[in-house]
């Protein structure tokens, strides 16, 4: 079932988790900006069309507001299957939080939101990578009772 | 990777602790749930006293205080109050092909154990200590069950 117009609202966070609109995404790209120092409004774009419009039941793209309606976060994942051997999985492929909202429970919020549509897309595994020397976000999804997968990731230089 | 008693000892002093904010336990009470003697235990805690994550309280009743801020202390910060950083390699060798070869793989291993050490703090600890209690207990019912 497609839950693309469902809003979940976690009061204890006092942010509200929703599906992200075309609305959102000036506000997406400058948060990703505002903490990568890299800005990419390209890609942000074609993230929006490949996330936020297609494939409901298996892609989602979240956004998490604040009360005066300013954008706390975002979370972007999608169910994959197959790749590398594995049965049907989520993967969190993004999420950030705005600076000055951290540490009251945005990124638990869209973190949980995510869980449950992975939930309802009918697989029971979640998973994300992190580079190992970004302590940050290492210690939030270690906090949220995340642990080291099955996978190690190998990579060359290319002469 | 194997950790040194006292590093053990420490990480367990630590969650028994923070596991009952503002009370204190003395090092018999800690050592006699983990089946350590106090001396060593002693020890451990006059290093972690000086690094700031445990408070000795004095007087009747007295022991010791979580002093630290379990969201932010590591395992790492405890890790590196006991063990030397980083593997070694024996003997000679070291400046050959093969040992440059070796220590990169040995930095590499080393490199994960400090990413998975300074990612999991006292607070997540106790999570999964929770969590484990949890899995105890649900295979203690199924066995009484059986």
């Amino acid at each position: 079932m497609a839950t693309a117009a469902k809003t979940r609202t976690v009061k204890a966070q006092a942010v509200s988790v929703r599906r992200v609109r075309a609305a959102d995404m000036d506000k997406v790209v400058a948060l990703d900006a505002q903490v990568t120092k890299l800005p990419k409004p390209d890609y942000w774009s074609d993230v929006f069309t490949r996330y936020g419009k297609q494939r409901p039941t298996e892609r989602f793209f979240l956004v998490a507001e604040a009360p005066d309606s300013r954008l706390a976060g975002f979370i972007v994942g999608e169910v994959r299957a197959w790749e590398f051997g594995s049965t049907p999985c989520g993967w969190v492929f993004a999420l950030s939080v705005a600076p000055d909202v951290r540490l009251a429970g945005a990124g638990s919020a869209l973190l949980d939101a995510i869980s449950a549509e992975f939930r309802q897309a009918g697989v029971d595994k979640m998973r994300t990578m992190v580079a190992r020397d970004a302590q940050l976000p290492m210690l939030f999804f270690r906090s949220e009772g995340m642990m080291a997968g099955p996978y190690i990731q190998l990579e060359k230089d290319l002469d | 990777m194997r950790l040194q008693i006292s590093t053990q000892l420490a990480i367990f002093a630590v969650l028994e602790l923070s596991a009952r904010a503002g009370e204190q336990l003395s090092v018999a009470e800690i050592g006699e749930k983990y089946g350590v003697s106090s001396h060593h235990l002693a020890k451990v805690m006059h290093v972690m006293g000086r690094a700031g994550l445990v408070r000795a309280v004095r007087g009747a009743g007295g022991g010791y205080q979580f002093s630290g801020n379990a969201r932010r202390i590591t395992l790492l910060d405890i890790v590196q109050l006991f063990e030397e950083a980083g593997s070694e390699t024996n003997g000679g060798g070291e400046t050959t092909p093969e040992g440059r070869a070796l220590r990169q793989v040995l930095a590499e291993i080393d490199d994960i154990s400090r990413a998975t050490l300074g990612s999991i703090t006292v607070a997540t600890m106790g999570k999964l200590v929770e969590r484990a209690n949890g899995a105890r207990g649900k295979s203690t019912a199924k066995s009484a069950t059986a």
